[in-house]
Order: C-alpha cells, then structure tokens, then sequence
C-alpha cells in the first residue's frame, strides 16, 4: 500500500508545487504508516529524482509532452501496481488535466483543489464559489484522488533517498502534441508567483505601466491587470486576474488603480495579505484589504519604488 | 462540424453567497443564475465562430432541473442550434460527467467545448472526466483554437509559456479567457430562442462517488490599516516587518 503522487519534474528546477504535494503525500504516509511513491515522466536525471522526499520514483522517460490520455494510463496502471490508497496531484494545468480523468477511469471520488489535509473525519476543505467559500468533501471510494490547490500547505522538505525506477511499459502514441512553445515574457509566472502587482483603470493608459513594473521588478513580482484593462488592450490577457481570467493565491496581492469588483476580488481573495492603492476612499476594494493608500497611482508608486530599493539595499 | 457546448446553470457573479440546512445546501434564494461565464463568453462563443466559418451545428447541453432552462434559453439566444437538457440533479463534478458522456458517446461529435471551470464548484473536473469516459483526447485551458482539415490547434498558457498544441478530431478541449470575445444576444436571438429544439432527456444511474459535506464562509477580514500617500513608502517597511511578506 501506499501513497502515489503524479508530479511533473521536468525543467531546470523541480517546481515548488511537486515539493507540496510531497509533503501533503508524506504527512498522510506517516498517519496511515505506508511510503510514498512519486510517478513522474520527462528526462529529469536519476540524482535528481532520487533526493525527492519519497521511498520511491518511477519514471516514464518515454513521455516528454504532457498527453493527458498517456499519462493517466500511467498513473492508473502505476496507482495499481503500488496499490494506492490516494493519488495526489498539483492542482495545475497538467493537474487539472489529468486527476479527473485518472478519478473517471478508475471510478475514485476526487477533491479538485484541495487546501487541506483530511481532518478527523476525512474531510478535505476546498474553495467554491470562486474563494467566497470553502466546502468540506467527503470522498466515498477506497482509492481518493485529490489534487491540491498550489500555495496551500508549507513545504517541509525533507533530503531523500528515493529508489529510481524506469517505467517500460506501453502508454500507446500521444495524440496531442506540442508544436512550439513561445516563451511569454521576461518576468515571473504569474501563476507561479509569491508576490503580484496588479493594475487598473486607475492607472489611466497604457503608457503608465513603467513605474508598476518597476515596483514589480524591485519585489520579484509578476504583474497582472484588472478585467476592463485587459479587455481595453493596455495589457495581454494572460495578465487577467479576475472570475473570468486566472484565479490567483500569491502571499502578496498588490492593486493599483483597480476599485475591487467583486469579480475580481474572486480572483484574488486566496491572497495571503492584499494591499490597496486607490485615488478613491471609497472603493470597495479597502474592505478587502489588509493595507491601504488613498493616493493617485502615480504618486503613491515612485514612493514605493524608492522604499523597494532601499530595503533591497540593505538586506 | 458536429459542435457540443457544455452549459452550466451558476449564480451570476455578483450573487450574495449563503448556505442553508445547517450550511449543507447553497440558498439560492432570490439569486439570478446565469450561463456560467466560462462556457458563455469562451466555449460557446468560439464554437459558433467555427460554425459559421466552417458550416456544422452546434448543440449544448446542460445537466440539471427544468429550473436550468431558462440558462439553456440564453445559450441558444446567443445562437446554438439545439439544446439537451440532462432532467437529474448531479450529485458532483463526476456524476455531470457522466450524464454528459452517456448521451454524447454515440452521437459523434468533432469537438466538445466547456469552460474551463464553473465559478459555483470551480473543479475543472467535467471536460477531462467527459474526455476520459468517451476515450478521447484533451486539451486543457485553450486560450485560442482552430480546426483545420480534421485537426485541431490550440494555444494554452502553461508555466509562463505558450504552448501550441495539435489534435486530431475528434476532443475535448476546456476554455480560457483568450479565446473569443462575449456576444450579447440581440433580439432576433432572444425570439428565435424560443422555438428552437430543447430536448430532455432522462438522466442516467450514477454512483456518488464524493459530496460536499457542508459549505463554511471565510472567516470576516480584520480592518484595513490605513497609510497616508505622503508616507507611502511606508507600506513597503510593513509588508516587510509586520506582514513579514516581502
């Protein structure tokens, strides 16, 4: 028996959210007393793999593109082999492509976006209603199939010393296939970033953006934009945080100009702490904030731009 | 092109949220429910540009009472040719999948859209379980598609990159912000809505594989400290010292 976790180590560096979920993965181990194996696809090397905080890895090499049909026949025919109990997931795009079909295919109940470990009564918490509430699920199946919300759990990383398998067996051709990637930009992932500095209409053009992107730069942020922004063109889509854009859970939420609909607070109410720069006391966003300035964007941004600095300086 | 749209029936965007029953039921209670944005504004849209660029139909379907038709009313307004409506109350994301897979599994779609979510249950659960149940291809958070001599093209954004993907009809692809642009329905929509073909048809036996046990609202959020502009940088030193974030 044991605890198999599907992550994705491919790329220079083993991505924060693997480490979440094994240690989502590690802490149910240790109360059900079982290991943990990581499945796993891609040509990550073996020392690599085997300092991961799991008992063992097994590595489909043959996999480079993220098929979600491929790997979920991995991942259910691995689940079976190491009789999984639970099959844990990141809750991202490749995730959410394939938690739900491994859950279909081997007709196990599944939390979509977990934000917790099982309580007392193995309930797993979860956001609904767009972050305005949380539900707690109970999954009626021998074998529970959870993908967990990314920027969760905190990361106790423990050193491994993982045995390294290579998987060998049929997955059938990919029929998706991946064509070109373009990298998007020079900054941060916004999906991927602990700190975000966002945009709106009170930023009044465009041709504004300079001092918001030199703030993010001073604080390692990503930048992101309200609804009416993206839609107007002052900035690309993918920058669009909100209900309908990309749903976000940073540790920092920083809105300037951008008056807090509540559509878009939808989109970043997950955020750890929310600082609010508006021109207007009264705009609905202060109700949702942890700090505040009432102040003219581009006023208030030269100022934190100067303290960024300065506190970049001294440590 | 045979086109099938997922359509979920969801509390508009502005809705107050509140549970009922000892917070085990969501009380809908005075609340508009609308076509979930998701597979309006994305799915369903992009599928009736690819309809009337390259001829076909297309269907939607929604799961769910006879409550949920004037939802299915709008999506047809906005101009799908047919609709079916699934008459079962879905026990979770699984159980919408399906009854999705049962009627759709021998009417052989090319392409079958949803939203990448639903913003009432947020699971992104429904297109990749309906993928797997009819063993089909996914594309997940398209944020552009194309379909060209039987092959569909995609645009996601994955890890701060985007990916271009190809696919062979027929699939399933989820939907993201990117794709096509809202169309309000106008009124020769809205009367033609009417009369076009909505069919119910009876759910079919599904085991509850997990249930929302009960619903909690976020704890109310303290006050906002307030700092004067003049002494703006002092948000930055607070952040650092107090909220211990930067």
């Amino acid at each position: 028996m044991s605890v198999l976790v599907f992550a994705d180590t491919r790329g220079a560096k083993v991505p924060k959210n693997t480490f979440e979920t094994l240690t989502y993965a590690r802490k149910i181990a240790a109360k059900e007393g079982s290991t943990v194996t990581l499945a796993t696809f891609g040509d990550a090397a073996t020392d690599k793999l085997s300092a991961l905080d799991a008992n063992k890895v097994i590595i489909a090499r043959s996999l480079g593109d993220a098929d979600s049909q491929q790997l979920t026949r991995f991942v259910a025919e691995v689940a079976g082999k190491e009789s999984a109990k639970w099959i844990l997931f990141s809750h991202d795009d490749t995730g959410k492509a394939v938690a739900p079909r491994v859950a279909a295919r081997l007709k196990a109940g599944e939390v979509a976006g977990a934000t917790t470990l099982p309580n007392e009564q193995g309930l797993i918490k979860r956001n609904v209603f767009s972050g305005k509430a949380q539900a707690w699920v109970e999954v009626k199946t021998p074998v529970k199939v959870v993908s967990l919300l990314p920027n969760s759990i905190p990361v106790e990383a423990a050193q491994g010393s993982a045995t390294v398998e290579e998987y060998s067996g049929d997955l059938g051709a990919a029929k998706v296939t991946v064509k070109a990637t373009h990298h998007a930009g020079e900054g941060i992932p916004l999906p991927e970033a602990e700190i975000v500095v966002s945009g709106g209409r009170g930023m009044k053009g465009p041709e504004n953006w300079g001092p918001l992107e030199e703030l993010a730069k001073e604080l390692h942020a990503a930048t992101a934009c309200s609804r009416p922004v993206a839609d107007m063109g002052w900035r690309p889509h993918h920058e669009h945080v909100g209900q309908t854009g990309v749903a976000i859970r940073p540790n920092l939420y920083i809105a300037i100009g951008i008056s807090g609909a509540i559509q878009h607070l939808a989109g970043v109410n997950g955020s750890k702490v929310i600082a609010v720069i508006n021109s207007d006391a009264e705009a609905p966003f202060f109700k949702a904030a942890d700090y505040g300035i009432v102040g003219d964007a581009q006023q208030v941004l030269p100022k934190l731009i100067e303290a960024a600095k300065k506190l970049n300086a001294e440590r | 092109m045979k086109i099938l749209v997922l359509i979920s029936h969801v509390p508009d965007t502005t809705a107050r949220i509140a549970f009922t029953n000892d917070n085990t039921t969501y009380d809908a209670t005075g609340v508009q429910f609308i076509v979930n944005p998701y597979d309006e504004w994305y799915a369903l849209v992009r599928g009736l540009e690819l309809k009337e660029a390259q001829g076909g139909t297309v269907t939607t379907i929604t799961v769910g009472g006879a409550v949920t038709e004037p939802t299915i009313r709008k999506a047809l307004a906005i101009g799908a040719d047919d609709a079916v409506r699934v008459d079962c109350e879905p026990k979770d994301g699984h159980d919408v999948a399906v009854q999705v897979a049962a009627f759709a599994k021998d009417k052989g779609f090319d392409l079958v859209l949803a939203g990448k979510e639903t913003i009432d249950h947020n699971g992104s659960q429904v297109g990749p379980m309906v993928a797997e149940l009819l063993d089909l291809p996914f594309i997940s958070l398209a944020t552009k598609l194309d379909v060209a001599n039987g092959t569909a093209t995609a645009e996601r954004d994955v890890r701060g990159d985007v990916e271009v993907v190809e696919c062979p009809l027929p699939l399933v692809v989820s939907c993201a912000k990117g794709m096509a642009e809202q169309r309000i329905p106008n009124m020769r929509g809205i009367m033609a809505a009417r009369t076009k073909p909505l069919q119910v048809v009876s759910g079919t036996a599904c085991e509850t594989l997990s249930t929302s046990v009960k619903f909690e609202l976020p704890p109310p959020k303290q006050a906002v400290k307030m700092i004067p502009a003049d002494d703006a940088g002092k948000l930055i030193e607070l952040l650092h010292t107090e909220a211990k974030v930067i």
